[in-house]
C-alpha cells in the first residue's frame, strides 16, 4: 500500500552553512517566549498569567477565544516577566524567565487502551501539545471539533539548512512510536509517514508501526507535507486533513509517556555567518541570543527562526518560533552593486540561466544574503513557477485569483491544497520579486474568513 | 562608484516627498537602479532570500540575443544597397552605410518609445519597467530601412501607449507592443511598408538594370500567379547580379526585407540563446516552425496553383516567419502562459502564417497578422488548459 513517489520539478538551494551533524555547547538559554503570531490562524488570544506570576512547565499561558478547549502552555518554570504587545494591544510575545531547574506540571499520563478518542482529544489539547497538528486546508491549528480523513507526517525537511530529523530525534523512539499511536487514534483514516527515497531512513521512521510509510525522493519541495498529501490523498473542497511534523509527534508522545509538557527538542544552528555550528538541545521558544552572540563572523547579519525560505526575520535576542526546528544567520543585503542586474556571475545563487547567470556551472556551496537582487514587477516571464511545484496545479493562475480576489477561481485552482511553505520556492525564484507567501496567505484568509 | 553613488544621493532630496521635482521621482528611481542594483532587502516574513535573476537581466538576455540579428541587419542594409545600385565596395562601406540607415531608426525607436514610457510612468506613478529595452530594438528590427523616421516615432508612441500603457503598462498587454507597431504602419501608411520599393536603401540613387526589389514572398507568389514553377522564379530572380532566391541564400539572409528579419541564421542563434537561457519557451518556438512546416505539406496536398505547391521548408527562410517565430511569438506576456497552450500557441502561429501567405493577396507577409492573431486567442487557449486542470481536481473529489 505504501507509496514510492519520485518528484522531477523543484530546486534544492545548496546554501553556506550547514551544519555538522553534532551535538554543540552553547550556554542554555534563559529567557523563553510565547509568541500567539505564531500560530496561523488565532483570533482572539486572551492571556491566562500577569507579569511577576511564576509558572511550571505546563501552566496555561493563554488561548484562543475561538477555540477555547486548546491550551497553550509554559515551555519552562520560571516568573512571567514581560507581556508585549504592539500596535492596537495585538498580543506579540509572553516572556517568561525560566528557572534553573524545570518542573513540571502533573498533566497526568494517558493510557491508549483505555481512552476513547473524545477523551484523547481533550487531554491532547489541554496538554499543549494540540497545536502541533495543522489543519489543511488553511494550514491552521486543527479545531478538535472535527475528525480528519487522514493525518500526514512528513520525516524529512528538505528546506536549505534544515536539520536531518532522524538525527534531531535520536533516542526518542518510545515516544514518537506513542505519538503515533495517539494519532491513529483521532482518524478513522490513515496516519502517513513520508520518509525521504533518496537517503537511508533512519530506524525511527523506518520501525515505526501502525502507519503508512510513503518514500518521496526528489529536490525541494519533496519534504513539504502539503505536496505529498498531494501526490497521496489530495485535499478537495469540504475535506479536513492534519499534518504534524516529527518533534509534535515526540511532544505528543512524551505527554502521553511522561504526563507531563515537555517542550524540549533539538534544533539546528545554522548560517554562513556563525563560527560554530551544529545541533543543540533547547525548549521551545528560547532566546537565541545565546546561540548567537559572540558566534559571528561579521556584522551585518540577518538572524532567522526557521529556514530561509519560510523563516521569520528575529532580531538577537528574538525567541525561537513555536514549530521551528532550526535558527539560519546569514548576511544582511542592505547595499547597492553597480550594475548588478548585468554583471556575470557564478557566485550568485540562480534557478534561472539568464545572461550572465553562471550559478549552474558552481557545484559548491553558495553564500546567499537577503537583498532581493531586483525591485517588485508584474508577473511578466511565464513557466517558471510550474518548475518548482511539483503539483498539479496552475500557480499563475491561481496567484491571479487570489490577486482578483476571485472565490470560484481561488477553489477551483486548488487553494485548498498549498499554504505558504509550498509556494516559498516559487517566491524565491520570482524575477519579478513578488511577495507570494504572503498573497497565498491573504487568499486563504479570504476564504476562511468569508 | 562611489561618486555616482554619491552624486545620486545629493540629488535624491528633490525627488523625495515635498521636494521640488517630487513627481519626477519614479525616473530618478528607475535610473538609480539601472546604474545600481537597489538596496532592498526581503521582509521579515516569508522568504529571506531571493534568485539572483530580475527583470532587467531577463530583458537584456532578450536583446543580446537579437543582436546577432541586428549587426546582420546593418551589414545586409548596405550590401543590398551597393547590389541594387551596380557599385563594388568594401564590407566596411556596406557597414558603414547600413550603419548609417539603421542608427537613426533605433536612435529614433529608443527615445521615443522611452520618452513615452517615462512620461506615463510620471503620470501613473508606476515604476519605470524594463519591458521597452526589448521593444525598442524589436520595432527598429522589424522596420524597412526607407522608413520615414517620423512613422517610427508614431508608430511606437502609438504602440506604447495603446498597446500597452492603457492596459496598465508592461506586464499587462495583450497585444505584443512591437508588432502593434508594425501593424499601425502597415495599415496606416501601407506606402511606406509593403510593395517591391521599400526593401532596399536607394536613396537617390537609382538602380541597375534587371534589378528587382521585390521580397521573395511576393516573387513567389507572382509565380503562383504566373503558373511557374516556385522553385525556378526565386532561382531566376535578380540571378544576374547573383543575389537570387536560392534556400541557402534566403537562409543566410542576404535578401531584402526589413531590418533584422531577413536572416534565418541569425534568428536561430537567437533562438539558441533565448533557449539555453531558458528565458523564451522552446516550445512554442519548436511549434511554430512545426507549425508552417506542416501546414506547408497540406498546402502541397491541396496545390492549385504553384505557390502552394512550393517545397515547404521554403517557408521556414522566407519572410519574416524565423525571426516573428523566434522573437516575437515567445514574448511571455502576450503568449499563451500554459505549458499545453504554448504548444497549440506556437502551432497556430506557424500554421495561420503559411495560410495568410499563400492564400490571401492583400498580406503577403503573414507572420505578423498570425502573431497578432493568436495574441489575442492565446487566452482562450489557456482557458481551455485551465479548464482541464479544474475539471480533474473536480472529478478527483466525487471519485
Amino acid at each position: 500500500m505504501s507509496k514510492n513517489v519520485k518528484l522531477r520539478k523543484g530546486f534544492d538551494i545548496n546554501l553556506a552553512g550547514k551544519a555538522a551533524k553534532e551535538m554543540v555547547d552553547f550556554e542554555p538559554a534563559q529567557t523563553f517566549a510565547i509568541k500567539p503570531t505564531d500560530f496561523v490562524g488565532m483570533q482572539r488570544p486572551k492571556v491566562l498569567v500577569n507579569e511577576g506570576d511564576t509558572v511550571k512547565a505546563g501552566t496555561p499561558i493563554l488561548f484562543d477565544k475561538a477555540m477555547d478547549q486548546v491550551q497553550y502552555l509554559s515551555p519552562v518554570s520560571g516568573e512571567i516577566i514581560e507581556i508585549k504587545r504592539g500596535e492596537k494591544r495585538k498580543l506579540l510575545e509572553i516572556k517568561i524567565l525560566a528557572d534553573k531547574e524545570t518542573s513540571y506540571e502533573d498533566l497526568g499520563k494517558i493510557d491508549l487502551k483505555s481512552t476513547d478518542r473524545a477523551t484523547l482529544v481533550e487531554k491532547l489539547a489541554a496538554g499543549g501539545v494540540w497545536p502541533h497538528i495543522i489543519q489543511r486546508p488553511y494550514g491552521v491549528v486543527a479545531n478538535p471539533a472535527d475528525e480528519p480523513k487522514a493525518i500526514f507526517i512528513s520525516a524529512f525537511d528538505s528546506n536549505p539548512l534544515a536539520p536531518d530529523m532522524g538525527f534531531v530525534l535520536q533516542g526518542e523512539e518510545q515516544y514518537f512510536q506513542a505519538g503515533l499511536d495517539a494519532l491513529t487514534k483521532l482518524t478513522s483514516g490513515k496516519v502517513h509517514l513520508n520518509v525521504n527515497g533518496a537517503e537511508q531512513v533512519s530506524a525511527l521512521f523506518a520501525n515505526a508501526k501502525g502507519v503508512q510509510i510513503n518514500k518521496f525522493s526528489g529536490a525541494h519541495p519533496a519534504g513539504n507535507v502539503g505536496v505529498q498529501i498531494h501526490h497521496l490523498d489530495p485535499i478537495n473542497k469540504g475535506d479536513i486533513a492534519w499534518t504534524v511534523s516529527p518533534v509534535g509527534v515526540v511532544q505528543i508522545g512524551k505527554l502521553i509517556v511522561e504526563g507531563k509538557y515537555d517542550a524540549s527538542k533539538t534544533i539546528a544552528v545554522t548560517g554562513s555567518e556563525l563560527t560554530k555550528r551544529g545541533y543543540v538541545k533547547t525548549i521551545s521558544g528560547a532566546s537565541v541570543s545565546t546561540f548567537v552572540k559572540g558566534n559571528l563572523q561579521s556584522g551585518n547579519i540577518r538572524v532567522i527562526s526557521g529556514n530561509v525560505l519560510t523563516g521569520e526575520k528575529i532580531s538577537m535576542e528574538g525567541y525561537l518560533g513555536f514549530y521551528h526546528n532550526q535558527i539560519t544567520v546569514i548576511p544582511e543585503g542592505d547595499y547597492e552593486e553597480f550594475l548588478g542586474w548585468l554583471m556575470p556571475s557564478t557566485k550568485k545563487l540562480s534557478f534561472h540561466k539568464a545572461i550572465g547567470m553562471l550559478s549552474f556551472l558552481n557545484k559548491g556551496e553558495f553564500k546567499v544574503d537577503t537583498n532581493t537582487h531586483g525591485e517588485e514587477r508584474p508577473f511578466v516571464v511565464s513557466g517558471v513557477f510550474e518548475k518548482v511545484l511539483p503539483m498539479d496545479i496552475l500557480p499563475t493562475y491561481l496567484f491571479k485569483a487570489i490577486i482578483a480576489e476571485d472565490f470560484d477561481e481561488m477553489e477551483e485552482l486548488g487553494l485548498y491544497e498549498i499554504i505558504e511553505e509550498d509556494v516559498a520556492l516559487c517566491e524565491f525564484v520570482d524575477p519579478s520579486k513578488n511577495d507570494l507567501q504572503q498573497l497565498v496567505r491573504s487568499g486563504i484568509e479570504l476564504l476562511m474568513y468569508s | 562608484m562611489k561618486a555616482l553613488q554619491n552624486l545620486f544621493d545629493s540629488i535624491k532630496p528633490n525627488f523625495e516627498k515635498g521636494g521640488k521635482w517630487e513627481k519626477f521621482y519614479t525616473l530618478y528611481e528607475g535610473h538609480r537602479t539601472i546604474a545600481f542594483a537597489p538596496d532592498l532587502t526581503t521582509k521579515s516574513k516569508g522568504a529571506q532570500i531571493k534568485d539572483a535573476t530580475d527583470l532587467k537581466r531577463v530583458m537584456i538576455t532578450v536583446v543580446i540575443a537579437m543582436i546577432p540579428a541586428l549587426i546582420f541587419g546593418i551589414l545586409n542594409i548596405g550590401h543590398q544597397h551597393f547590389l541594387a545600385i551596380g557599385e563594388e565596395v568594401t564590407w566596411i562601406d556596406k557597414a558603414l552605410f547600413g550603419l548609417w540607415s539603421v542608427l537613426p531608426i533605433l536612435i529614433v525607436s529608443y527615445a521615443v518609445g522611452l520618452g513615452t514610457e517615462f512620461t506615463f510612468c510620471v503620470i501613473r506613478n508606476h515604476p519605470v519597467s524594463e519591458g521597452f529595452l526589448v521593444t525598442g530594438m524589436l520595432i527598429a528590427l522589424v522596420m524597412p530601412p526607407h522608413i520615414p523616421l517620423w512613422q517610427v516615432a508614431l508608430a511606437t508612441v502609438f504602440a506604447v501607449v495603446v498597446g500597452k500603457e492603457v492596459f496598465g503598462g508592461t506586464g499587462m498587454n495583450i497585444l505584443n507592443v512591437a508588432m502593434t507597431a508594425r501593424a499601425f504602419l502597415y495599415f496606416a501608411y501601407p506606402a511606406q511598408i509593403s510593395g517591391d520599393q521599400v526593401w532596399t536603401y536607394m536613396g537617390d540613387q537609382t538602380p541597375v538594370d534587371g534589378f528587382s526589389g521585390a521580397t521573395a514572398l511576393a516573387v513567389a507568389y507572382n509565380a503562383g500567379i504566373d503558373g511557374v514553377p516556385v522553385s525556378d522564379a526565386l532561382a531566376s530572380h535578380n540571378a544576374s547580379l547573383g543575389a537570387d532566391f536560392s534556400f541557402w541564400n534566403m537562409f543566410m539572409g542576404w535578401i531584402p526585407g526589413s531590418i533584422g528579419e531577413t536572416s534565418t541564421l541569425m534568428a536561430l542563434i537567437g533562438a539558441v540563446i533565448l533557449i539555453y537561457t531558458g528565458v523564451a519557451s522552446w516550445k512554442i518556438i519548436v511549434s511554430g516552425f512545426g507549425g508552417a512546416y506542416l501546414m506547408g505539406l497540406v498546402m502541397n496536398l491541396f496545390a492549385s496553383n504553384e505557390f502552394m505547391a512550393m517545397a515547404p521548408h521554403f517557408h521556414w527562410v522566407m519572410g519574416g516567419l524565423a525571426f516573428g517565430v523566434v522573437f516575437m511569438a515567445t514574448d511571455p506576456v502576450s503568449a499563451a502562459q500554459t505549458e499545453t497552450g504554448k504548444w497549440v500557441y506556437g502551432f497556430l502561429i506557424g500554421a495561420l502564417t503559411v495560410i495568410i501567405r499563400v492564400t490571401n493577396p492583400a498580406y503577403p507577409e503573414g507572420i505578423m497578422l498570425a502573431v497578432l492573431l493568436m495574441n489575442v486567442f492565446a487566452p482562450l487557449i489557456d482557458y481551455y488548459v485551465v479548464k482541464a486542470n479544474k475539471t480533474r481536481r473536480l472529478q478527483r473529489a466525487t471519485v
